[in-house]
């Protein structure tokens, strides 16, 4: 029988060793794997990189691993905003090395790594500095910048309901990075809100079929989880 | 006199047409969401996966699972749907959204923005500035006309790094209304009690006046009493 739940977010961890690359999930608190990156901090891996939308608050989450200097390099859209004091401190030092995406195009890296594609033009970034040192053609009339496939060792993201065989279902906004993500990485771990028996989550509800996820770690939420604050994330 | 910043936000919400797709951005585009009369159905984007978006939530009802893309609490309309970022950007890259409401630190007299690079910032972010501005079919911006040394900001060419060339449709600002046309930038309204030689006098790049430019029709509470918004 297959059985892909582990028992603790140790064991989702447990192998990420020294120079791993990691995808990390979510967009804010939405379907970011807070207890998973807890583990992870505390598992010890260093010279990480991290591929997330953001670079995390102070000293909580990602700027937990950012402030104890595991992260060797954030690949990140938008890593300034206020409050993010753990990142900003160690990028001004030149303590950690930052490749700056926009967005949509970070978004799209990792899905068509997931997809088994190479990568993509996109007119995003065309004559920026963002551009800078890119492939470039002009496709229909329009200038296009090529950006490449962005493959991980691991991929850590949040769900709100799972099943054993992996299958993974999102409320609200927390599917943002995590459905692209849960292809694109050798392993795959979900932190979930709800372990529900197979079959119990509706084949239509299925956003993430099992084939991407490695592994479920199912988490009960404290009550203080509906008072989370929003600053610094 | 100059609009206030919800005048500016006003000004913008008048113009978007009933059933229009639309991304705001953060700071004065934010404010358009209040100003949308009753009689339109105006379907708000959020890059992180929402189609559909409400006010923010009361405070007490937040969902910890619904934030916006500036990470504020959010509601859903009836009809809203969620989804994840690469079909969130597929709507914005493939030129699905109508109208991105952006902000600006300069636009050129070309359509060029600068947005997301302010000058002395320690780090860089662009988060989905450009895709917005490379990918929506019209990208409006929302600005005070001067900086806060009331130097123009509209110019002939833009001195800060572009989030993307020749994007930028339509200006709003605290003076006016300005369309970015093949031809040059276009006055078409200027704020009450403004003349259209005071607005060029505030604006680097030369002003061609509309044979219909006006003076914008926005009630007193939009009006500033003293001094322009800095």
């Amino acid at each position: 029988m297959v059985d892909k739940t582990l028992g603790s977010c140790q064991e989702a961890v447990a192998g990420v060793f020294d120079g791993a690359t990691i995808l990390l999930g979510g967009f804010g608190d939405p379907g970011l794997p807070g207890q998973i990156l807890e583990a992870l901090r505390l598992q010890g891996a260093k010279d990480l990189t991290v591929v997330h939308n953001g670079s995390g608050g102070g000293t909580h989450a990602l700027g937990g691993l950012i402030h104890d200097g595991k992260v060797r390099k954030l690949i990140a859209s938008f890593p300034s905003n206020p409050g993010n004091t753990s990142f900003q401190e160690k990028y001004l030092k030149h303590e950690i090395e930052l490749e700056l995406v926009p967005q949509g195009t970070l978004a799209e890296r990792i899905r068509a790594a997931g997809a088994g594609l190479g990568g993509f033009f996109t007119p995003t970034g065309a004559g920026t500095d963002l551009a800078a040192g890119k492939e470039a053609r002009v496709i229909d009339g329009r200038e296009m910048v090529f950006e490449k496939a962005l493959h991980a060792d691991f991929a850590f993201v949040r769900a709100y309901r799972g099943d054993r065989l992996g299958n993974l279902n999102y409320r609200m906004a927390m599917r943002n990075f995590n459905v692209p993500m849960c292809t694109a990485a050798k392993h795959v771990v979900a932190e979930i809100d709800e372990l529900v028996p197979v079959g119990g989550i509706d084949p239509e509800d299925v956003h993430t079929p099992g084939i991407f996820v490695d592994n479920v770690v199912e988490i009960v939420r404290h009550p203080e989880y509906l008072i989370i604050t929003t600053e610094g994330r | 006199m100059p609009l206030t910043r919800e005048g500016i936000a006003y000004r913008v919400a008048c113009d978007l047409p009933d059933g229009s797709y639309v991304n705001l951005g953060i700071g004065i585009p934010t404010l358009v969401s209040s100003f949308i009369g009753k009689d339109k159905e105006i379907f708000f984007h959020s890059e992180n996966g929402i189609l559909g978006m409400g006010p923010l939530a009361q405070p007490g009802h937040e969902d910890p699972d619904l934030i916006n893309a500036g990470k504020q609490y959010v509601t859903l309309l009836p009809g809203a749907s969620v989804f994840d970022h690469p079909t969130s950007f597929s709507m914005i890259r493939g030129g699905h959204i109508d109208y991105a409401v952006l902000g600006a630190l300069e636009v050129a007299a070309n359509g060029d923005l600068a947005n997301w690079r302010t000058p002395g910032e320690k780090v860089p972010g662009v988060g989905g500035a450009m895709d917005l501005a490379f990918g929506v079919r019209n990208v409006i911006v929302t600005m005070t006309h001067v900086t806060n040394k009331g130097k123009p900001k509209i110019l002939n060419k833009c001195t800060l790094p572009l989030t993307a060339p020749r994007c930028v449709k339509f200006i709003y600002t605290d003076m006016a209304v300005i369309d970015v046309t093949p031809e040059g930038l276009v006055l078409r309204e200027f704020a009450p009690g403004l003349h259209p030689k005071t607005v060029q006098s505030q604006t680097e790049a030369p002003l061609r006046v509309s044979p219909n430019c006006r003076e914008m029709n926005v009630p007193a509470n939009f009006q500033q009493v003293a001094q322009p918004v800095r």
